[in-house]
């Protein structure tokens, strides 16, 4: 389960702030998808229905690209692993 | 409500690439809702831009650097004192410290109000003291020894392994990834600066800096955590951003509780990769990005003015997480008359 940090702002423009570390991020629409669904505490295979009902990829190819996402998010501090 | 006048006299109108607190501490008193103040400027070189800001200064005298000994310098300020009639005066100089520290109940005397660090809580967090007074309150200290000639050096080199910092006992720090690098960084130094060159244990990791602000019974009356964004050659901050991070100020608190901190400090922090925090220096005084704060919420330079005052003060207890500042520079434009006055009368 992915929790993103409670601190972290996000903008409606897709633009990050994480206040502990002053650092700063932009994500793209899909991305910023991601983040508000993980902001209201759904799970990963939740987010990953939803994105496989909204767009048209495959499962294999969303499920590499959405692991490496969180990767980030959670090499960057913005996210935990739980 | 109507302001109450004030004169104050402040060191540090360096506004350079590597630039003193005394414009940003001004800027920031002249923002008051409570004080109007007049200004008058101490300047070291004839050259700071501060002297040259007539929006800012109101008037600004030449003083001697304290190398030329401190009675010089105090018996100067007091002759200008019988002009001026300053209420408060605010040094911004780590060099000239100790001897206004030092003068502090002689200014008092004369109608001089400060609001310094002792001389017992401006010694103990010497550079060269920093590990003694990490065991003493605490807190984490990277390992340093103060050394006066290059095989000192090497045997520190040996022991912490390169890379490792090499500091001036004021100012300048560098990284030293070798000892060739390090003897070069160790005369530059000291040939500025003298001795004990510090050599300090290098820590990964992220800078971090507090401004703080001590009344001198244990209480921090402000403290605002900063990350540089932007820094330059010389280490400086030509830009930054208020953060959150409560460690940070739990870290500055415990410090000024115990030490019962007087005036303003500024404490900077490296956070490890594994987020411990390491304290890498104690500057006794307000910084040159304390406007930064003011901009964050809290006016820590005009809290200063009210506690050197005597006048009650109540502590900030927040501050606007994510307030950015950006330096700049900017060409003042002057007449040769005013450099001529300056220079002849050393006054201007």
């Amino acid at each position: 389960m992915i929790r993103l940090h409670k601190n972290v702002a996000l903008s409606d423009s897709g633009y990050v702030f994480d206040p502990a570390t002053g650092e700063s991020y932009t994500l793209n629409p899909i991305g910023l998808e991601i983040v508000q669904m993980l902001r209201q505490n759904m799970t990963d295979d939740e987010i990953q229905g939803r994105i496989l009902d909204r767009y048209q990829v495959d499962a294999s190819s969303l499920e590499r690209y959405y692991m490496d996402f969180i990767g980030s998010l959670v090499q960057f501090e913005l996210a935990d692993n739980e | 409500m109507n302001k109450r006048p004030v004169t104050i006299a402040v060191t540090g109108l360096n506004n350079i690439d590597s630039p003193g607190p005394g414009i940003p501490v001004i800027r920031s008193i002249r923002e008051s809702k409570m004080f109007e103040p007049r200004v008058i400027g101490l300047a070291y070189e004839n050259l700071e831009p501060g002297i040259y800001m007539h929006h800012l200064v109101d008037k600004t005298y030449m003083v001697p650097y304290p190398s030329q000994g401190s009675d010089a310098l105090i018996e100067r300020v007091l002759e200008i004192h019988r002009s001026e009639h300053f209420d408060v005066l605010i040094p911004n100089f780590d060099a000239e410290l100790h001897a206004f520290i030092k003068s502090a109940p002689l200014l008092r005397s004369e109608g001089i109000a400060t609001m310094l660090p002792t001389m017992a809580q401006f010694e103990e967090r010497h550079k060269s003291n920093l590990p003694e007074f990490g065991k003493k309150y605490g807190v984490n200290i990277p390992r340093s020894v103060p050394v006066s000639n290059t095989r000192e050096m090497e045997d520190a080199a040996n022991k912490y392994k390169f890379p490792i910092m090499v500091k001036g006992k004021y100012y300048d720090a560098y990284i030293a990834r070798n000892m060739h690098e390090a003897e070069a960084f160790f005369f530059k130094v000291s040939a500025k600066w003298g001795y004990p060159v510090i050599i300090q244990e290098f820590i990964e990791g992220t800078e971090l800096n507090v401004v703080a602000l001590g009344d001198g019974t244990g209480t921090t009356v402000g403290a605002v955590p900063m990350r540089k964004t932007y820094i330059t050659d010389k280490g400086k901050a030509w830009g930054g951003i208020t953060i959150e991070e409560p460690r940070l100020l739990e870290i500055t608190r415990k410090i000024i509780r115990q030490t019962k901190w007087r005036g303003g400090m500024e404490l900077e922090m490296i956070k490890s990769s594994d987020g411990t925090l390491y304290i890498i220096e104690i500057n006794p005084r307000i910084p040159a990005w304390v406007y930064l704060a003011t901009g964050a919420g809290q006016n820590q330079p005009e809290a200063l003015l009210k506690l050197a005052l005597g006048m009650e003060t109540v502590p900030f207890t927040d501050y606007e997480v994510g307030k950015m500042f950006i330096r700049y520079s900017y060409d003042l434009i002057i007449g040769i008359k005013e450099f001529e006055q300056l220079t002849m009368n050393g006054a201007l």
